[in-house]
């Protein structure tokens, strides 16, 4: 009844505020005319600082460029930049910020909320050929590298001295570690490893006015004063363009194991979560969850088998990571003891050889790109209590019902929802969008969530901010994007609203 | 019918892993490396449990050789489907026609009537054992299956060889061994990986079963493949032509 009041609150305020949220996530503002309009001679000037083969004009070139990875968000711009150096950044920003020319920073273009795509003309500054891997130390495991540098590059450097990076993510192979720090991406091994506000310990970024700021410390001590890096951690390159990252990274476990377990109700995915923190402590590394329509989509686009005879409502992905084997397997002995003793899973199943462990864990991250298979998915990023969790799924697939497929999945283990609306065979309306928002974030606000848990805001959701950070939380925010970026030339219309 | 299955398996290093070989160059480093089944020994364990399924066979033997690490293996194979286990314990570095002579006393004991194994282990490549072995027992074979069917006291096997598929037939006890595309393994249920790890497993070793496990060969130094040199940028297309001439590969 709650529930059901909650919706009706809901819409009537929409109807309230329509004319603010009309077109919410698709539409673009309009564009700010006192940007200037590049021309000829800033080419030229560009080709000053820049090698003729770093500037890139052509249009079909662009395209990919202005286009985001989902072909939700599309810009226009008709320049990139790719500099090789924090110095050709600088002066790219300094330049940009004398004549008042809007910069969109791009790293591997795999966001999701439209962060890393021009919204008009903006230049399309990408990192893409910073990509060096400069210092690492074998004892404290931290590593120096050029913002462009792909984070399974980094993990596939560390590998053989024994160490990876503290992040995971589903496009590990070609998101940038720039663009994974400036939108403090999170991912599958958060659980263990904790935010890259924990694991990043130094920045260098380039300031609109291109004033390079050093604050590339490797200490993982350090209180002097302000911590100013953490204002580029997650500021979606709204305050500065990240050029070089310092980033402590964990020694690589030798001892993966990797469970997947059926569960008859939410109840008991809940169960089992509590029971693994308890009883397998440090080395739990993963506990994702996903509904049976992720499964159901997951055996229709990919090659993978159906784990167990019998559908289950939920499915669990458990991993244990450690260092000795030994050690580990008898953690999760008496862990799968005791969660099958008290009848808390269906079925399940272990994998210890790395064919089934990559197996169960296509099953969870293929869920993303089958969606994208079906045709226009709404995807929604949530971060809300426990209890709530998956009510919400159940509320968008009553009000949908057979209009569209309503999914749900995510890092139940970190409290982060994937709310996912697929409408195969169709394209973005504005009908389907009018059914969730703002209803979706109404109901995160309610229950004291977060309307974006790992996506970040872009340009899918500064309109929207508000109903996850207070006015004063907003202003003081205006008032530091303001102080940095006096002319608002970084990575405009996104991120805060007007 | 009631067929009494041997499935024999080998614990080898995960297919995932990266290779190195040893400092001494006397072979490929298998110390804290994560060991799997042979993938092809895990296909014929799911199509030995998929022929007792069809009700064809009453029970299936996993065997498997090498150090006490090698029970992990054949535990997998109780927790998919198979009923009981054997490792002939062994620190010594096993060549396939020991491999083929240990298995040949385990069927005169355990007079199996079937004998389904992997074409070959992933580690060595040897595809050797299911020959030798059908060679010693003198039972028919049909290599590289990827299919299998049984009727009567026939087993009907298909084989993907250059240009088509051909069926062989062979009479009772026989020897079979699988190819990639016969099946695709099954995820064990966690109750019966519980089980299995309680299973009891029998040991023997090849001195109880009077076979000599000398090599007649012996690994005179085990090298990594060589390294790429770096590949450079050329400005044109003469360069490349000029580049090309100078490597003489043109």
């Amino acid at each position: 009844m709650m529930i059901k009041n909650g919706l009706n609150k809901c819409l009537q305020k929409k109807f309230i505020v329509n004319n603010k949220l009309f077109y919410s996530s698709q539409a673009k503002p309009t564009r700010d005319s006192s940007y200037a309009i590049i021309n000829n001679n800033d080419i030229e000037h560009f080709k000053t600082i820049l090698d003729s083969h770093s500037i890139i004009t052509d249009a079909s070139e662009i395209d990919g460029f202005n286009q985001d990875w989902m072909k939700k968000y599309k810009g226009n711009s008709n320049l990139v930049l790719k500099p090789k150096t924090t110095d050709q950044v600088s002066k790219i920003l300094k330049y940009c910020n004398d004549k008042k020319i809007a910069v969109v920073p791009q790293g591997g273009n795999t966001g999701m909320v439209g962060g890393s795509v021009p919204v008009h003309d903006e230049i399309i500054l990408s990192l893409s050929n910073m990509s060096k891997i400069e210092k690492f130390d074998p004892v404290t495991g931290v590593v120096v590298c050029q913002a462009g540098t792909v984070l399974e590059t980094i993990d596939s450097y560390l590998s053989p001295m024994g160490y990876t990076v503290p992040l995971d993510l589903g496009a590990k192979g070609s998101c940038q570690i720039g663009g994974n720090v400036s939108t403090n991406a999170g991912g599958l091994r958060l659980l263990r490893y904790g935010s890259l506000h924990g694991n990043v310990l130094g920045v260098e970024a380039v300031l609109a006015d291109g004033t390079i700021l050093d604050c590339l410390s490797t200490l993982r001590k350090d209180n002097t004063g302000y911590d100013l890096k953490q204002l580029f951690i997650g500021s979606e390159g709204t305050l500065g363009i990240i050029t070089k990252v310092a980033m402590i990274t964990p020694p690589k476990p030798t001892s993966v194991n990797v469970g997947l377990f059926a569960c008859q109700d939410f109840n008991q995915v809940k169960t089992v979560l509590s029971r693994a923190k308890s009883q397998l402590g440090d080395i739990l590394s993963a506990f994702e969850f996903m509904d049976r329509p992720c499964i159901d989509l997951v055996l229709k686009h990919q090659q993978v088998q159906d784990p167990f005879d019998e559908k289950s409502p939920f499915y669990i992905l458990l991993e244990t990571s450690g260092f000795n084997e030994t050690h580990d397997s008898e953690k999760l002995n008496s862990f799968l003891e005791s969660i099958m003793a008290e009848n808390l899973i269906i079925d399940g199943s272990l994998a210890t050889d790395s064919k089934n462990i990559s197996a169960f864990w296509k099953l969870r991250e293929s869920i993303t790109e089958s969606l994208g298979k079906e045709g226009a998915v709404y995807k929604y990023d949530l971060s809300l209590p426990i209890e709530q969790f998956y009510s919400i799924v159940e509320l968008m697939r009553a009000k949908f019902n057979d209009k569209a497929n309503v999914v749900g999945f995510g890092h139940v283990g970190d409290g982060n929802l994937h709310l996912n609306i697929s409408t195969p065979k169709k394209p973005y309306s504005k009908e389907i969008f009018d059914m969730i928002e703002p209803f979706v974030y109404q109901y995160t606000s309610e229950h004291r969530g977060s309307i974006s848990a790992e996506h970040g805001v872009g340009l899918m959701k500064p309109d929207f901010l508000h109903y996850s950070k207070s006015n004063n939380s907003i202003n003081l925010m205006k008032s530091i994007k303001n102080t940095m970026d006096p002319n608002n030339i970084l990575n405009p219309y996104k991120v805060l609203p007007k | 019918m009631s067929l009494k299955i041997l499935v024999p398996i080998k614990r080898v290093v995960d297919y995932a892993v990266k290779i190195r070989v040893k400092g001494d160059k006397s072979g490929v480093e298998t110390a804290n490396v994560k060991m799997s089944m042979n993938p092809f020994d895990e296909i014929a364990v799911e199509e030995a449990i998929r022929i007792k399924e069809k009700g064809l066979a009453k029970e299936i033997v996993a065997v498997s050789m090498g150090p006490k690490t090698a029970q992990e293996s054949i535990r997998t194979s109780i927790a998919m489907g198979a009923d009981k286990g054997i490792h002939v314990e062994t620190s010594a570095e096993l060549q396939p026609l020991s491999v083929a002579k240990l298995l040949k006393e385990l069927v005169d004991k355990e007079k199996p009537n079937l004998i389904i194994l992997g074409k070959q282990a992933i580690d060595d490549d040897c595809n050797q054992t299911a020959q030798m072995l059908a060679g010693l027992l003198n039972w028919p074979q049909a290599t590289f299956a990827s299919k299998v069917d049984i009727k009567d006291d026939k087993v009907h096997v298909t084989r993907e060889i250059d240009g088509g598929l051909e069926t062989l037939s062979m009479k009772l006890p026989a020897v079979i061994s699988c190819d990639l595309r016969l099946n695709e393994p099954r995820y064990a249920k966690l109750q019966n990986i519980m089980k299995s790890k309680k299973a009891e497993l029998k040991v023997e070793t090849p001195e109880g079963l009077k076979v000599d496990i000398t090599s007649n060969l012996k690994t005179i130094s085990v090298e990594e493949p060589p390294k790429r040199s770096g590949g450079a940028k050329v400005e044109n297309v003469e360069k490349v032509v000029e580049a090309l001439k100078k490597h003489a590969l043109i």
